[in-house]
């Protein structure tokens, strides 16, 4: 049940403290239905720190965090993953030694009672993921295929479709164009318009605003452990998003007007 | 374009493995014909390499985990101390096999909880154990050795190291068949996807709920376990149960599972590989004897295999 103005995530008043240091200080942070948003900010900012205690890695200093309503009392990463929260970390997603299939199956092997895999069973499966579930397609592709052997853009695509497959309502996506070239950073792209269009969210971290632009709905900058600015996208052109966020890199500030 | 992605060089990589064994025997047919032409020489083998073969099977998962044993000599050591004195004294081998498999899985389980829990490097730890258990050996046995004599004939005895049709030792059986059931766990199994997921990418397999320190510790105590097992194996073979038992094992073991091609960056590894590895290191010592050159030069033929065998498999994976 989607209640109309319930979020799918809601943290409120979170704040972090490693020592002395504050690494969020009464944040608010919130993720629609079906809505990309997009987490920005310098090292530092506090995204990660966000993003961890969203996926459980952290339990928060202070605050509540609410998923489809309801307040997520215990928090861990188990948790996290049975709620629906997967991360896709560019590097340390996948076994890169191992085939294309077992790495979709990571985790959640297909097996018979006695926990032997179902080997065919799982290849044939793995062609349909990739196939209908983001259209991933590449000469040469094969559930045997090695991930070693695969572009990086490929390899998020493999991990995004891993995580759409095992019914992800909120597929969080680290930097994960860093370090990619134009190609592969336009299939990555590709794909995120793939977790939106099968109706689940996202949230897209990353310093790159050229990047998420084309791809979110709605943009957050975090500053030293505080959300500086939230912008609609159809409420924002890229040149006067880019503008703002120089300001931040300057002030600290970013006037809302 | 279509092999971009497949990974033939693991084929290659088990053939030329195999290669290197039909090279090595080709050379010593053609020094040797007379013994290596014979089935004598297989017959011993058979009785000899088996030992090594079944830790090597269990050292495999526990690098492919990318983590290191060096306890395992000593844990068979006590494992076989602890058979030959508890069936010398209760009279009930049977009695004695059990608690000696026991003790070598504690030893095993230490080890596992010492890495995982305590958080010290394998390398590390298993040089502590290794000097633990081969000390508390010469303790308890004040280096003398045990006679097994009165064992021969028993049942026992013949399941384990008995002569199947009065020739083929029953512990190759053992090793042949321990072969299968590494390969089907590491290949058709769901725990040996999470070993290898665990030695190939750690923080990716404990972020796809692979339970990576269960693992880890199951990985290590199946080696004490079948260390073990081979201690006592090498305790019924001999009759005797002496008090340097498992020394010598440790760098030819070690040596087989690398040249088998399993990789110390963890993640990769076949027990054909291992298997093969064994027969190689099994072998060479008589090999080389046989075809008439001193015992002087094994060490150094060891060194030339597994040095030539190592960079071939390192070339092999680096060319896509």
């Amino acid at each position: 049940m989607e209640l109309k103005n319930e979020k799918l995530v809601r943290m409120v008043n979170i704040s972090k403290y490693f020592g002395e240091v504050a690494a969020l200080r009464k944040e608010n942070f919130e993720v629609g239905y079906n809505e990309v948003v997009g987490l920005i900010g310098d090292n530092g900012a506090g995204k990660s720190t966000l993003i961890k205690i969203l996926t459980g890695v952290h339990p928060p200093g202070k605050g509540r965090i609410y998923f489809q309503g309801e307040e997520i009392t215990y928090h861990s990463v188990e948790r996290a993953r049975e709620l629906g929260i997967e991360t896709v970390y560019q590097e340390r997603a996948l076994g890169e030694q191992q085939a294309l299939w077992k790495n979709i199956f990571m985790g959640r092997e297909m097996t018979t009672h006695l926990g032997f895999l179902q080997v065919k069973k799982a290849k044939k499966e793995t062609e349909r993921i990739l196939k209908e579930v983001i259209g991933f397609t590449a000469a040469g592709l094969t559930p045997d295929s090695i991930v070693e052997r695969l572009s990086g853009g490929e390899k998020q695509g493999v991990a995004i479709a891993r995580a759409l497959h095992f019914k992800a309502k909120l597929i969080i996506l680290d930097e994960p164009t860093m370090g990619l070239s134009l190609s592969e950073t336009k299939k990555v792209l590709n794909f995120v318009k793939g977790i939106k269009e099968q109706g689940k969210s996202c949230i897209f971290i990353t310093h790159n605003i050229y990047h998420v632009y084309p791809v979110a709905d709605r943009f957050v900058v975090l500053d030293r452990g505080r959300t500086v600015g939230e912008f609609i996208k159809k409420d924002i052109s890229l040149e006067k998003l880019v503008n703002k966020l120089y300001l931040v890199a300057r002030t600290g500030e970013i006037s809302q007007n | 374009m279509l092999k971009r992605y497949l990974k033939l060089s693991e084929f290659k990589l088990q053939w030329s493995i195999f290669a290197v064994l039909v090279a090595l025997f080709t050379l010593f047919i053609m020094g040797a014909p007379r013994i290596f032409l014979a089935p004598d020489m297989y017959y011993s083998f058979m009785s000899t390499i088996p030992f090594m073969t079944i830790m090597a099977l269990a050292l495999t998962p526990v690098i492919i985990c990318k983590e290191i044993d060096l306890s395992f000599p000593s844990v068979m050591g006590i494992s076989a101390w602890m058979f030959a004195s508890l069936s010398a004294s209760t009279g009930n081998p049977t009695l004695a096999l059990i608690i000696s498999l026991i003790t070598g899985l504690l030893a095993g389980l230490l080890n596992g909880i010492l890495v995982v829990k305590v958080g010290i490097p394998s390398l590390i730890v298993t040089i502590g154990t290794m000097f633990f258990w081969k000390g508390l050996v010469l303790v308890f046995s004040a280096a003398g050795g045990i006679t097994l004599v009165p064992l021969r004939g028993t049942i026992l005895f013949q399941s384990l190291v008995g002569r199947i049709g009065g020739v083929i030792p029953a512990q190759a059986l053992w090793a042949v068949g321990l072969a299968f059931l590494f390969w089907l766990i590491l290949n058709r199994h769901k725990f040996g996807t999470h070993i290898y997921f665990t030695g190939d990418n750690i923080e990716s397999a404990r972020m796809m709920g692979i339970p990576v320190n269960k693992v880890k510790i199951l990985v290590f105590t199946q080696l004490g376990f079948f260390a073990a097992f081979a201690g006592i194996l090498l305790d019924l073979e001999m009759s005797y149960y002496w008090p340097t038992s498992g020394e010598g094992y440790l760098l030819e073991t070690i040596a087989a599972v690398f040249l088998g091609g399993t990789s110390a960056f963890g993640g990769m590894g076949t027990i054909f590989g291992t298997f093969i590895g064994c027969i190689i290191i099994g072998s060479l010592e008589s090999g080389i004897i046989s075809v008439g050159l001193s015992g002087y030069w094994t060490n150094l033929i060891y060194g030339l295999v597994i040095v030539i065998s190592v960079s071939i498999h390192s070339i092999l994976r680096r060319r896509t």
